[in-house]
């Protein structure tokens, strides 16, 4: 198929793997901040390619996983309103929230519904006036705009039954409080291809700078990834730190200039809680006071205090990379796809469903011998 | 970073047990299997049930000679009823012929129970009767009879179909997801996920080049062909429900082998890629309808890929993996970068992907 199969053929990537190996004289930890990314390292098993030296933590950079369960637990809330219908990616459904997830309230009656974009819901709103459509509008910078453009056309039409739950995060401040943590192991990042697509790699630029480290903006295909951690390999290799940009074909330095001005109309900064991690200062979007009307905490308020996260689960050390999933004593036991403990193990994003999904026979047999 | 003590940061606690029925139930992967082991096998179970097959097999008392009845039954709830290369009624029909099929009868008659919705348009249930008629002649079966209840409007989806369906295994035929050894080849008659495919275009009105078109078909002529031509053949399944991973993974339980999967090596359409890519998800848990999976002894594989490729069903056959006596319950598969990973069964609703 065009356009993937060159991104995918093994002669190329053992031809890559060859350099990274050359290329490395001594071990470097890098971490891929996106879910997509770390979904595509299990898949094909590329950790498994390189050289030993070359170490991959996973990122925080799947929504599913950081979106908080005061959050969840708000989404629940508002899907089991007997006139609302509420509307979401698929993944979230199935996110713990403090005592049940998404799918249970739908099977217990709640008008819950999977769309693939956010303008469906608008459809939805539009043959529904007596009833109000909530839209969970979760993810990074990649799914901001389409998210955007939603409330945008909502208010452009009109529409007074369409109200959005925020719960919109950014990448830079992530990565900024990732490197600040005393606990911090990594040297050097691929960047999310598709984030950079929408947002550019300008604001990289100082954060490469701050911290002395590498960045390279990584795409998602396994010769992508490759290649992503041969420059970034190299830039360690050779003591450079700034921005490079391995997704050229996709990423300019600048953006999408459409997509960004439409996300500044619409949403603004705010501090927002991470699951796993806290909160984070300026690290996600919220609805402005213009498009306030659209906005479901608004309309809808609702005092749920801050829920304590504390059990079995590891997820915040697996979301900041200090731990990988086969390390936490409830993987594949006690926590499983089908009843996860922690939204790592929920999206196939999440690291922890990535491992379990694709887990490598080497890690399982290594697992049953300890 | 926020003052938190990283050792301390964890998740909330589980989820209690389901109380209600999810739609997860229905997946055809772990939700599936567990609903029957935990829920039905206790009260329901027996010899026959046990097994775990697509048919029950018997031998009744006054029954001449050794063959056996096969014996199956199956329920459609498919939306839209109507769909690019079939309908509920010729689906019904293929469902029910295939659980036959798989363990080596003949298919001679069918019951049909219809679940109609008060509102259902006539003209719509006469195009599905008619299609039925049709299905049933391809496949060589009889309906011989039926039932048909009305819901209120609201208390069903239009049509529910459930078919019941009897045939004949002829003397000597033993195929069983029981009988699975290493070294034997895992075949496969054509492309998956067509059907999956097909029915998520139409439902989420994606557009692709050209029309996607379901796979259903009846699988009886095929398996006879296959099994006239004395190959030693273990096992058969059609990947229904759960697609290729749920088949696969019901087999290597019940024989306690693993099984060993190439993933070039499984024909795919480009069209059926590319949505699974678009949408997030694995065509190896993607339904097909008109599909057979054929577990093969080593000597007689290439021979029976040969023969299922001279079938019109069969054309795109092709060799996809095999039965290893490592590790037993497993199912495997080989990236095209020659790496390994697990392939796990489906745990509940496959859900799209955020990005």
């Amino acid at each position: 198929m065009r356009f993937l199969d060159e991104y995918r053929d093994p002669a190329a990537a053992e031809q890559l793997r060859q350099l990274i190996a050359r290329t490395a004289t001594r071990p470097w930890t890098l971490m891929e901040i996106c879910g997509g990314q770390s979904h595509t390292i299990i898949k094909y098993g590329l950790d498994e390619l390189l050289p030993r030296q070359i170490s991959l933590v996973h990122g925080p950079g799947c929504p599913v996983c950081v979106t908080p369960v005061e959050q969840i637990d708000k989404a629940i809330r508002l899907a089991s309103r007997p006139d609302t219908i509420f509307c979401s990616f698929g993944d979230m459904l199935r996110v713990p929230g403090t005592t049940r997830d998404l799918l249970s309230v739908k099977a217990a009656g709640g008008d819950v519904r999977v769309v693939y974009s956010p303008l469906d819901c608008l459809k939805i709103a539009a043959e529904n006036p007596q009833r109000t459509i909530v839209f969970f509008a979760v993810g990074f910078e990649t799914t901001a705009p389409a998210n955007a453009m939603a409330v945008w056309q909502a208010k452009r039409r009109r529409l007074t039954n369409f109200a959005v739950l925020v719960s919109h995060v950014l990448v830079p401040p992530a990565m900024s409080a990732l490197l600040s943590s005393p606990a911090r192991r990594i040297q050097g990042f691929l960047a999310a291809g598709h984030v950079c697509a929408v947002m550019g790699y300008e604001e990289y630029e100082p954060l490469a700078e701050r911290f002395r480290v590498p960045i390279v903006v990584t795409g998602f295909e396994p010769l992508d990834l490759l290649e992503g951690i041969f420059r970034c390999v190299t830039m360690l290799e050779e003591g450079r730190i700034g921005v490079e940009n391995q997704y050229a074909r996709v990423v300019s330095r600048e953006g999408n200039r459409q997509a960004r001005e439409l996300l500044s109309e619409v949403f603004e900064i705010t501090d927002r809680k991470w699951r796993g991690i806290g909160v984070i200062p300026q690290s996600g979007f919220r609805l402005r006071p213009t498009y306030a009307d659209f906005d479901a905490e608004l309309r809808f308020p609702d005092s749920a205090a801050d829920v304590p996260e504390s059990s079995l689960c590891i997820s915040g050390q697996i979301l900041q990379g200090l731990k990988k999933p086969p390390e936490c004593p409830a993987f594949r036991t006690l926590c499983t796809p089908q009843s996860p403990l922690g939204a790592t193990m929920v999206s196939s994003e999440g690291a922890c469903a990535a491992y379990y999904q694709y887990g490598r026979l080497q890690a399982r047999e290594e697992l049953s011998r300890a | 970073m926020p003052d938190v003590d990283l050792q301390a940061l964890t998740c909330p606690a589980p989820r209690t047990e389901h109380a209600q029925v999810l739609l997860g139930h229905g997946s055809g992967g772990r939700m599936t299997a567990d609903l029957i082991r935990r829920t039905f096998l206790p009260h329901l179970g027996n010899e026959f049930l046990a097994a775990l097959e697509d048919q029950a097999t018997l031998r009744l008392d006054g029954f001449s000679g050794s063959q056996r009845l096969a014996f199956t039954t199956d329920s459609f709830v498919v939306r839209p009823i109507f769909f690019p290369g079939g309908d509920i009624g010729r689906l019904a029909v293929h469902g029910t012929v295939n659980d036959l099929a798989v363990g080596g009868a003949r298919p001679l008659f069918l019951a049909a129970a219809f679940i109609l919705e008060e509102g259902l348009r006539l003209a719509d249930l006469e195009r599905i009767a008619a299609s039925m008629r049709a299905a049933c002649d391809e496949a060589g079966v009889c309906l011989v009879t039926a039932d048909t209840k009305v819901v209120d409007r609201g208390k069903g989806d239009q049509i529910f179909i459930t078919t019941t369906g009897i045939g004949l295994v002829p003397e000597g035929c033993r195929l069983s997801i029981h009988a699975a050894r290493p070294g034997d080849r895992i075949l496969v008659s054509g492309t998956i996920g067509d059907h999956g495919i097909a029915i998520l275009s139409v439902r989420e009105g994606l557009e692709f080049e050209t029309v996607l078109e379901s796979d259903s078909a009846p699988l009886c002529g095929l398996v006879q062909t296959l099994l006239a031509a004395g190959l030693a053949i273990r096992a058969m399944r059609d990947p229904t429900r759960g697609g290729l991973s749920s088949a696969l993974h019901e087999l290597a339980e019940a024989s306690r082998v693993g099984v060993k999967l190439s993933e070039p090596a499984i024909p795919l359409r480009s069209e059926v890629r590319a949505a699974c890519e678009m949408l997030g998800l694995d065509p190896l848990y993607v339904a097909s309808e008109g599909r057979l999976i054929a577990v093969v002894a080593q000597p007689d594989a290439e021979r029976a890929l040969t023969v299922m490729q001279s079938h019109p069903l069969g054309r795109n056959a092709a060799i996809i993996g095999e039965v290893v006596d490592q590790h037993p319950c497993l199912v495997t598969i080989r990236s095209p970068l020659s790496t390994e990973r697990i392939v796990p069964m489906l745990a509940g609703e496959q859900l799209p992907r955020i990005c």
